[in-house]
């Protein structure tokens, strides 16, 4: 078991190649499920070591760090590579029915091989203790998950990807730069290492320079606002078992690529010195309130809950940006209830594409009441998302508005709250057009979707339940996660 | 003068990115797209091989008598990131197919007036 690090990664890579050429029908969608289900408990295994034993090194191949590459696991990555891998497992028996209707028959073997590859990358950028290697891992899961989107049933789902494509080679290849100006500094490209070596050099330009381009490399692929651009269009168009995934823990891991390298590979102080705090929390401010109003404004269900999660995106990088052990636990704590509360969202909305083709507003009206499962997870799933207390909303909200306080940053706090406040009305106007406005004549019966599709979609909404009353492992982790950082602005 | 003629690689380099990263924001085609991304990335390769040359130093092969070897692990990472480069222009100029045969036509603005979405 001393290599659970790289199976979860190994995993996924090795049967992708697989899939992609095992014969049509139901074969590829079963193998593609134990394979994730096997990354979750694995995750899950890694997790519960890390907690108890303490950090994981793993050195690849026998080489030594910092010369070989070293997969480090400390309590942040094994939460984050546990929310992907448990919302890539939860996913997959939502897929079947749903690709079986979105994807043609033909492709759905490679749609499952460029679903793995995602995930491999994923995981790969939670694993590595590599600043190189991240790169390598965040192509490999923005490449797959460009040929995912450009699957969607729409044209607009080609020019999406292809945006996206253009926006996320950029931000990857400021991170390429950034990551060699650091390298040509330090000559180290492990995190530890250079870690250790940067205090020496930090007074260099080239140390800031390199700084610089990886942020914003990392914030284009965070889709922090205002540069969340490819994000609407992508989740719009994509097939919705990729809107689920890439909104559940795409922008999650780069938020945790943030954090490492903000905290970790940096010296302490070093991000303190420079206005990153004061950009994040204007970032922050601003996401939450424009992406929130532009929610307000969408025709397009998945469109809205696509400007809302920037919206969400914006109360962690707020978190970050209050630089502050309780700032980071709550954007950690939201980084994983956002991915519970708009994984149960997205596929609802799924359902709801499921049964009549569409999620336009007009073309709902009145479905709640032939759909009440899918309706009562959209309910609730909402209610999470405003922050109602006995959902895993309430209790990110609660630390982030505790982070605030302790800061006395009052207009941060003022911003949270009336961010809920536009989440009540945009998430208000969609439980209205599905409950309360009378039903469009089609001449077709809608029906409740089926059981597989609700199954997964009451897990998550159960869950949005279960970690609003027990906070213990989220919250639990993320502390220790916050710790593990060397958080130190009080 | 030493500023310039000493660091000509960087301004090889600059120049490069400026080119590519202008090229992808100001044109509209989208293959003249793709080939700034490609020169941009492009760019960044030359800094990283530029960076690992050790001034005086052999080309990085074990040789009788030789003391100083140039750095080669840019080089190794820069072959990585080539082979990225080329699956991002091989995907880029898929999608571009793609949309040709949906759109009829690979021009921005003749894309965003059939429907709004780039």
């Amino acid at each position: 078991m001393d290599h659970i690090s790289l199976l979860l990664v190994v995993i996924p890579l090795i049967t992708a190649p697989i899939v992609a050429v095992l014969p049509r029908g139901r074969l590829p969608w079963a193998v593609t499920l134990v394979v994730t289900t096997l990354c979750a408990l694995l995750a899950g295994m890694q997790l519960w070591t890390v907690l108890h034993e303490g950090v994981i090194s793993y050195e690849l191949g026998g080489w030594a760090p910092p010369w070989g590459i070293e997969y480090r696991i400390d309590a942040v990555n094994a939460f984050v590579a546990l929310i992907v891998a448990s919302i890539a497992a939860i996913t997959l028996p939502y897929a079947l029915l749903s690709v079986e209707q979105e994807i043609p028959e033909e492709k759905i073997p490679l749609f499952y091989s460029a679903l793995l590859l995602c995930l491999t990358g994923l995981l790969g950028i939670t694993q590595t203790g590599d600043i190189f290697n991240v790169f390598v891992f965040l192509e490999i899961s923005s490449l797959s998950s460009y040929a995912l989107i450009s699957l969607g049933k729409e044209r607009q789902a080609l020019t999406s990807a292809f945006q996206y494509l253009i926006m996320g080679t950029i931000g990857a290849t400021f991170y390429l730069i950034g990551v060699g100006l650091i390298y040509s500094q330090t000559g180290s490209l492990n995190m530890q290492d250079i870690a250790t070596i940067l205090p020496g050099v930090v007074h260099l330009k080239t140390v800031d320079t390199g700084f610089a381009f990886i942020m914003i490399g990392i914030a284009i692929k965070l889709a922090m606002f205002p540069l969340h651009l490819w994000l609407p269009n992508a989740y719009t168009y994509a097939p919705s078992v990729v809107t689920v995934f890439l909104a559940a823990t795409a922008t999650k891991v780069a938020l945790y690529v943030m954090l490492r390298i903000l905290f970790i590979v940096f010296p302490h102080g070093f991000a303190l010195a420079t206005p990153v705090e004061e950009l994040f929390i204007v970032a922050g401010i601003a996401s939450i309130i424009i992406a929130s109003i532009y929610a307000i404004y969408q025709e397009d269900v998945k469109r809205l809950l696509a400007y809302s999660s920037v919206a969400q995106i914006g109360y962690m990088v707020l978190g970050i940006g209050f630089a502050s052990a309780t700032g980071v636990t709550a954007a950690l704590v939201h980084m994983f209830n956002h991915a519970l509360m708009k994984g149960a969202l997205f596929m609802a909305v799924g359902a709801i594409i499921y049964r009549i083709g569409a999620c336009r507003m007009d073309q709902i009206h009145g479905l709640g009441r032939a759909m009440p499962w899918t309706f009562g997870a959209i309910v609730i799933a909402a209610l999470s998302l405003i922050g109602v207390p006995g959902t895993a909303g309430f209790i990110s909200k609660w630390y982030l508005v505790s982070a605030a306080l302790e800061q006395s940053a009052w207009i941060s706090v003022a911003v949270i709250l009336f961010g809920s406040l536009l989440a009540v009305v945009y998430m208000g106007k969609l439980i209205e057009a599905l409950y309360f406005k009378p039903i469009t004549e089609t001449g077709k019966e809608v029906t409740e979707a089926p059981l597989l599709l609700l199954a997964p979609m009451w897990t998550l909404v159960l869950a949005n339940i279960y970690f609003g009353l027990d906070t213990n492992l989220t919250v639990g982790v993320a502390e220790t996660a916050a710790a593990t950082l060397g958080v130190m602005k009080p | 003068m030493d500023f310039f003629i000493g660091q000509y690689n960087y301004w090889v380099v600059i120049f490069l990115m400026m080119v590519g990263l202008y090229t992808v924001i100001s044109r509209g085609n989208l293959i003249k797209k793709i080939i700034g991304l490609s020169i941009f990335q492009v760019s960044v390769f030359f800094l990283y091989i530029s960076m690992g040359t050790v001034e005086g130093g052999a080309a990085p092969i074990i040789t009788e008598g030789v003391k100083l070897y140039s750095n080669p692990l840019p080089h190794v990472l820069i072959l990585t990131a080539i082979v990225v480069g080329v699956a991002t222009t091989a995907l880029a100029l898929a999608l571009v197919i793609r949309i040709k045969e949906s759109y009829g036509t690979i021009e921005e603005d003749e894309i965003h007036k059939l429907d709004h979405s780039l």
